[in-house]
């Protein structure tokens, strides 16, 4: 669906159950498509199951063809369909619609949807292409090239486009066809005619690419430009195959990443330790940006699609760092409570594990949610996508120590709940005085104190306010326990510093 | 009450835009807050149940999908064993869990996976550990998205304790949201009508029932669980369902004469939140009036909320479409439509799409796989989903019911500016 959805002039017959059509939401809500998906569903109910389940799909096939005059026609079944092993493809041929109908074979019990957009853009991209097509003479034209591989419902995919497309033309490269996002039937045919393909996202290109690269004995270029050093390489590798210049492209006006880094107030972002999850390319570009670009100490690095894992753990091992291969949100819920990160880089669910761990987070995969489909200009490639980058990566730390310092002088006067906004101080002056003096017990203090445990003394416990919140409950327990251990039943400010420097041993 | 003369009912097959009934586990589980929905399914369950659950999907909810995967549709036994070892893990997970639902879907229909015979294994395992097993199907092959619901609630129904010789209960059927079950809660004690609800919050709380049990539903999509309540020996009471001032009226004024409260009684309970409905839908009736709306669809609430569209806030329907019409349960509803109104049952998305573009209705209540590519059309919607979501039903929902069609229309009137036909 992301393929088809993706493309101009393509239309999928998909043999599914009722209720299957649900998909068709995350294209107009998530990536808000103001078009239905070019889908239709045969949609049976167990009323249809038996004999006529394959009339339904033919029948579907052919009104489809009729309606919405496709150039070309996908069919496929569904995890529910698969089982009642109707053939679409077999059922299509015998049809003899007047256009190309491309069977899928994609086994839903054990394959997922990067696989099933990758093989989908690889039967489309076989049964379409027009092999006798070759590059015209280089005489007296720019270079061409393809961008391979991006879809509907992907990160980012719409602005890596553009940024991409800018980048080469500033090398004085022209981008022949991009596809899936956007191709029509005839430029799938013409891709024969670019002088190189660029793989921009490995996980949907790379078989098709390959495919490519064996029919029309050309290179790919697999770099994928994700961060600066990333994009660097990009451009340098592009130009050495084309013979180009790279300085100018590389000399571009708006790669402010490397200032932004080296400026001191990126200082404290030094040894950040940070924890890496998501598609395996986002991934591995990702902990490279973070180690090289931003100066964190990587010490996780995982990815779900195990069709790339053999890169990632690559990766990992340059890092130096157990690699993570799962699908299993609670085994990498558990790694991240393990490995106590400072910021988390993932998907949407990391960002939820992120948020009960209360720890700070950027999204630098899919999947997400529709808050990562802007509407602004947020590429990740090229030199523009490491700016939003910095940025993406940082802003959670710096709101992350925002937050920590507005807690910590929770009780200082002039940022207490009492003290009220600034530029009204005057009306709040005599509240907030009022307000001074009382000291609300915590919870514990009080259960203790019911409980007849040990209690705080009130200077006790005005100067255990002093800490630091996020020391404060250890500094409780820790002193709580020295007074038991004691029979101290009173604790005294005397009792808090015999405690800690007993602790400090 | 008389349904009037048959009313003509386009039937349409094709391809249907609809949900499954896996879906009505997202407010379920809510409902019944110890009860956990295991779904048997593929991957594509465990995908709909997260799109279809928002963000409820990180809050540890109490719902999950047991993949099936190529080894297990090898062979059956391996299967149960599965199944054993997954629910076993799951229970020492979640020791909070009284009540389980393995929940069936298309795979696990059309492979034939036995999950009643499943669910009795498991049920006679795990009662002396005070948890109940059941089970019922959610596939898209059987059930249309609120239907989830009646299956489940209809597997329940053999569980309910037998009614002693008490004398008649009432039993409202039907999910509702909390604060919406207890304002009814309230009127039916002012009433003096002895009342309990189906599904309870809690699994232990099941309600008896026997054939002293008067049944009124709250929901219009309960054909299945009204009946098992029937081989109980209940009686299913027809009713209008209860959205607006005299739907709410009228649904309990059913209740009143099967109890015999006297009329004196009645209008003192009921004259005071009747006003207030009455006056909360006066707001939203200039706006509304007059105003052609299309349903699509979705719940089985299309006729219902037509009603009370048309009667009480004045707007004209044009098509009333739904995935099923029960002529009994929908009849008292369906009297009280205007004439002239195009009733259709089931779907065909194009056909239906492409009336919807020769009527061009002010406003089209349509799931969200149509909302978006309809609004770039230039027609108006209400997404439907949030109609099940949200608490409508009763006297002091009427305004935020009409609310929810107005919100649509004032907000294109704001946003004029923006339309691309202003900038040319």
């Amino acid at each position: 669906m992301r393929v088809a959805t993706a493309m101009r002039g393509v239309h999928y017959v998909l043999h599914a159950p009722q209720g299957d059509t649900y998909a068709d939401l995350l294209f107009t809500m998530i990536e808000r498509r103001d078009h239905r998906p070019p889908v239709t569903w045969t949609t049976f109910q167990a009323r249809d199951l038996g004999a006529d389940t394959a009339e339904l799909f033919k029948a579907a096939l052919r009104d489809a063809h009729a309606r919405f005059r496709p150039e070309a026609m996908l069919v496929g079944a569904s995890c529910t369909a698969e089982l009642i092993q109707d053939d679409p493809g077999g059922l299509a041929a015998t049809m003899g619609l007047p256009v190309p109908v491309i069977p899928l074979e994609l086994p839903s019990y054990s394959r997922k949807e990067n696989w099933g957009a990758a093989e989908t853009f690889l039967a489309l991209v076989r049964a379409l292409v027009d092999r006798s097509r070759r590059p015209s003479p280089r005489e007296g034209r720019r270079p061409r090239v393809n961008l391979l591989g991006p879809t509907a419902l992907g990160f980012r995919h719409r602005d890596d486009v553009t940024e991409v497309t800018r980048l080469l033309d500033t090398l004085g490269v022209d981008v022949h066809v991009v596809a899936p996002l956007g191709a029509t039937v005839a430029d799938i045919a013409a891709l024969g005619e670019a002088d190189l393909d660029i793989c921009l996202y490995p996980e949907i290109a790379d078989s098709a690419c390959r495919f490519l690269e064996k029919s029309f004995g050309r290179p790919t270029i697999r770099t994928v430009p994700i961060g600066h050093l990333a994009t660097c390489d990009f451009v340098r590798e592009v130009a050495g195959h084309l013979g180009l210049d790279p300085a100018p492209a590389l000399a571009a006006a708006h790669a402010r990443l490397p200032w932004w880094s080296r400026s001191v107030d990126s200082t404290y972002l030094t040894g950040k330790r940070v924890f890496v999850f998501g598609d395996a390319t986002h991934a591995i570009a990702i902990a490279r940006v973070a180690r090289d670009e931003l100066g964190f100490e990587v010490v996780g690095l995982g990815c779900y699609n195990r069709e790339f894992a053999r890169e990632l753990r690559a990766a990992a091992a340059e890092h130096g760092i157990e690699p993570l291969v799962t699908d299993d949100y609670l085994e990498v819920e558990a790694r991240i409570a393990a490995l106590q990160p400072e910021l988390v880089l993932g998907t949407q669910m990391e960002r939820m594990i992120a948020k009960r761990v209360r720890l700070p987070c950027a999204v630098i995969s899919a999947p997400v949610h529709v808050q990562d489909f802007p509407a602004r200009y947020s590429p990740v490639m090229g030199f523009e996508g490491a700016n939003v980058l910095f940025d993406t990566l940082v802003h959670p730390l710096v709101m992350g120590l925002e937050e920590h310092l507005l807690t910590m002088f929770r009780e200082d006067f002039e940022f207490s709940d009492e003290a009220g906004p600034s530029h009204l101080a005057a009306s709040h002056a005599a509240q907030h005085a009022a307000a001074q003096p009382q000291i609300r017990p915590e919870p514990v203090a009080a259960q203790a104190a019911a409980d007849g445990l040990v209690a705080w003394t009130p200077d006790a416990e005005r100067e255990l306010r002093k800490i630091p919140f996020f020391v404060r409950g250890k500094a409780r327990r820790n002193t709580e326990a020295y007074a038991a251990a004691r029979g101290i039943s009173a604790i005294t400010v005397e009792t808090l510093y015999d405690a800690k420097s007993h602790f400090s041993r | 009450m008389a349904a009037g003369a048959p009313r003509p009912v386009l039937r349409e097959r094709g391809q249907r835009e609809v949900f499954c009934g896996l879906t009505g586990i997202v407010w379920l589980h809510r409902k019944i807050q110890d009860a956990f929905f295991l779904v048997v399914g593929s991957r594509t369950c465990a995908h709909l149940l997260q799109s279809a659950a928002g963000v409820m999907i990180f809050a540890e909810p109490r719902f999950a999908t047991a993949i099936i995967e190529e080894k297990d549709l090898a062979g059956l036994a391996d299967v149960h064993e599965e199944l054993d070892q997954v629910v076993a893990r799951l229970l020492a997970r979640r020791p909070d869990i009284r009540l389980l639902f393995l929940v069936g879907s298309c795979p696990s229909e059309v492979i034939k996976l036995d999950l009643a015979k499943a669910a009795a294994r498991l049920d006679a395992g795990m009662r002396p550990r005070g948890v109940r097993v059941l089970a019922y199907s959610g596939s898209g092959i059987e059930t249309t998205f609120t239907e989830g619901e009646d299956a489940c609630l209809a597997a329940l129904v053999p569980e309910m304790p037998q009614a002693g010789n008490l004398g008649q209960r009432l039993l409202v059927a039907g999910s509702l949201a909390d604060v919406v079950e207890d304002q009814f809660a309230r009127l039916f004690a002012d009433l003096g009508i002895p009342a309990d609800v189906l599904p309870p919050r809690r699994a232990g709380q099941l309600p008896p029932v026997g054939p002293g049990t008067r049944v009124l539903l709250a929901q219009p999509f309960l054909g299945a669980t009204a009946a098992a309540l029937e081989r109980r020996g209940a009686t299913v009471l027809p009713a209008p369902f209860p959205f607006g001032a005299r739907g709410t009226e009228a649904w309990l004024a059913v209740a009143a004469r099967a109890f015999g409260v006297s009329f004196d009684r009645f209008e003192a309970v009921v004259a005071a939140p009747r006003a207030r409905a009455e006056r909360a839908l006066a707001r939203h009736r200039p706006l509304l009036e007059g105003r052609r709306i299309s349903f699509l669809p979705d719940s089985q609430l299309e006729v219902p909320l037509a009603r009370f569209l048309a009667e009480e806030c004045g707007m004209v329907p044009v098509e009333v479409g739904t995935p099923y019409l029960h002529q009994r349960y929908h009849g008292p509803d369906l009297a009280r439509l205007p004439e002239g109104v195009r009733l259709a049952e089931g779907q065909d998305v194009e056909r239906q799409l492409d009336r919807v573009r020769a009527d061009r209705p002010d406003l089209v209540v349509c799931g969200l796989g149509l909302a978006n590519p309809l609004e770039a059309e230039g027609l108006t919607t209400k997404w439907s989903i949030e109609l099940v979501f949200s608490p409508v039903h009763g006297f002091d929902q009427a305004g935020d019911l009409a609310e929810l069609f107005a919100r649509p229309l004032v907000r294109r009137q704001k946003l004029a500016a923006l339309a691309p036909e202003a900038a040319t």
